[in-house]
């Protein structure tokens, strides 16, 4: 069977959801550099509670740094800047007395790589719960998560197990079922499938229709025929180039997915999942 | 035409150059294995000839009986030395091994540049500090003016083990990969939280390598011990505020006597003594194998 253009896909698709829908992140004029580069600028957008929002755009477009914004992994990094402003909620996630670590505890995030801790399935699940105190029925918490990420069947027999053991797609969907454990409200996805074979992206996919009754889900692809299949809304991400040739990711355009890939209101977008660039 | 003609003109044997470079080749292998086997024939020698000279001694009551009165012809035995060693290096051991992991830890998971560079450099000049300078301090600072006491001992060794278990942590932390510690902070641990859960047991097996390596590099040190705990009884001392006795510094002592008994008996301590490093070394090595498979499967 020949692949489906992104736009056959997105056509296929169900229209999205109702016309009232709770803002989980609302994003106003953020600015992201790293030293004296600037990764990305001027988005706004806002991202509405348990909807898959898909990020795409071509290498370098600033899709990873918006992401790790929403949580603050990017804390982490040297000579990081943020500028503008990250409503969770109608809170400032960078304001006064925010705790990163609190931020993270509710907003979860999956790499691009898997990466498992060098422990046992269990533990792996269960180490987060533990140093955050939900101690209490961790073997059902452990169950729940894992039956979340739709591994349980695979592992239950060997949860004692190390969870390096296990294949690259399984890896993956324990790094969900880890996030999933302590009950976040938003799961940030950072490519999850790109280093897996298409099987496992297959269930990978399929599970995130599932998470979305739960969860508010953020993925970052560079897949778009991924975008048109899971997301509800789309935001495509493009690299502008000013005059003195620096750089940087700006958003271009944010819609429903189906629209988005079929009746694109941007020039820059159109030929983007037309593949005419990128 | 033309390019049949030329295919079958192509020569594949070697021409001036490439013999010529070929034989630079072979004289620059050559002196590289000759080095090797250099280092290799030194330590065989060093063995043969230590095993030679101090094998004849080596029995159970040697290894197990008091130190012998000075010019007797009883050969005695080294037990007390060995108990005394055992408990210097391991007083020495539990102060260098928390303090070297907890350097290592700051340096590579919490301190900023300004911090992390004057640091290393302190850490890496105690590397290169001599021996008999940490005992000279350890003397004025602890032991001048009290008596010499086996605590004295195990301070100056913890302060020859501690750069040297720092460095081994620090490069088994550079080896754990950057998206584990992604992976804990994305969870909502804490920094320290991270290095306890995740980050310490994965590198876990490198730190008691990098430790017993320590242990064997200390177990053989002399200056350390020769001002804070030379002078010590005959006998079982098992109290380490009390001059312990000790391996290295008894060796020394034998050897400078005039008996040529108390020669033979310095070359079997020796002997003990190398083969307690040796085999701890090799067992390190050996763990350190072990681990690396365990963690990356």
């Amino acid at each position: 069977m020949a692949p489906m253009r992104p736009v056959d896909v997105a056509a296929q698709t169900e229209p999205s959801t109702p016309q009232s829908r709770e803002t989980v992140f609302d994003i106003q004029g953020l600015k992201a550099s790293y030293g004296s580069n600037v990764a990305v600028k001027g988005v706004d957008l806002e991202i509405y509670r348990n909807l898959v929002t898909a990020v795409i755009g071509p290498s370098g477009c600033g899709k990873s740094t918006f992401i790790r914004c929403l949580n603050r992994m990017n804390d982490e990094v040297p000579g990081f800047r943020q500028e503008g402003k990250i409503l969770y909620h109608g809170i400032d996630l960078y304001g006064d007395g925010v705790d990163q670590i609190e931020v993270r505890r509710r907003i979860g995030m999956v790499f691009q790589r898997p990466n498992p801790f060098p422990k046992t399935i269990y533990d792996n699940v269960a180490w987060a719960p533990r140093i955050l105190g939900l101690k209490k029925d961790l073997d059902e918490r452990v169950e729940k998560a894992l039956k979340g990420a739709a591994l349980w069947d695979e592992v239950k027999d060997r949860l004692k197990k190390s969870a390096l053991a296990l294949s690259g797609g399984q890896q993956q969907r324990l790094c969900i079922a880890r996030a999933i454990a302590i009950e976040p409200e938003v799961l940030l996805l950072d490519e999850p499938a790109s280093a897996l074979d298409p099987i496992a992206t297959a269930s990978i996919e399929e599970l995130m229709h599932d998470l979305k009754t739960d969860y508010t889900l953020v993925i970052v692809t560079h897949n778009m025929q991924q975008a048109a299949r899971v997301a509800d809304r789309t935001a495509f991400f493009s690299l502008d180039v000013d005059e003195s040739g620096q750089g940087a990711g700006v958003l271009v355009e944010y819609d429903e997915t189906g629209k988005l890939f079929t009746a694109p209101s941007d020039k820059r977008t159109e030929d983007y999942v037309t593949g005419r660039f990128g | 035409m033309a390019a049949v003609e030329q295919a079958l003109t192509i020569d594949l044997r070697a021409g001036a150059r490439a013999r010529r470079r070929r034989l630079v080749n072979r004289i620059a292998e050559a002196i590289a294995i000759l080095a090797a086997a250099v280092a290799v024939a030194m330590l065989v020698w060093v063995v043969w000839s230590v095993a030679e000279r101090g094998a004849s001694l080596i029995s159970w009551s040697f290894l197990t009986g008091d130190l012998p009165i000075p010019f007797s012809p009883e050969v005695g035995g080294i037990g007390p030395l060995i108990v005394g060693s055992a408990i210097v290096v391991g007083i020495a051991t539990a102060i260098a091994l928390p303090v070297g992991v907890l350097i290592a830890l700051f340096l590579e998971e919490f301190a900023s540049n300004w911090l992390r560079v004057p640091i290393q450099l302190a850490i890496d000049l105690m590397t290169g500090l001599p021996s008999i300078i940490i005992a000279i301090f350890v003397f004025s600072a602890l032991v001048y003016g009290h008596a010499e006491n086996g605590v004295a001992g195990s301070l100056g060794l913890a302060i020859v083990m501690i750069p040297l278990i720092t460095r081994a942590t620090q490069e088994v932390l550079r080896l754990v990969p950057s998206d584990q510690r992604e992976g804990a902070l994305a969870l909502g641990a804490s920094r320290w939280r991270t290095v306890v859960g995740v980050i310490l047991p994965a590198s876990l097996g490198g730190i008691l390598t990098g430790t017993v390596l320590a242990v064997a590099r200390a177990v053989g040190e002399t200056a350390p011990l020769l001002f804070a705990t030379g002078i010590f009884g005959r006998t079982l001392q098992l109290n380490p505020t009390k001059a312990m006795p000790n391996m290295p510094v008894q060796i020394f002592i034998w050897s400078e006597s005039p008996d040529p008994l108390d020669h033979r008996r310095a070359w079997a301590t020796a002997l003990v003594l190398m083969t307690l490093v040796l085999v701890m070394s090799l067992v390190a090595r050996i763990a350190l194998n072990w681990s690396r498979r365990n963690t990356t499967r």
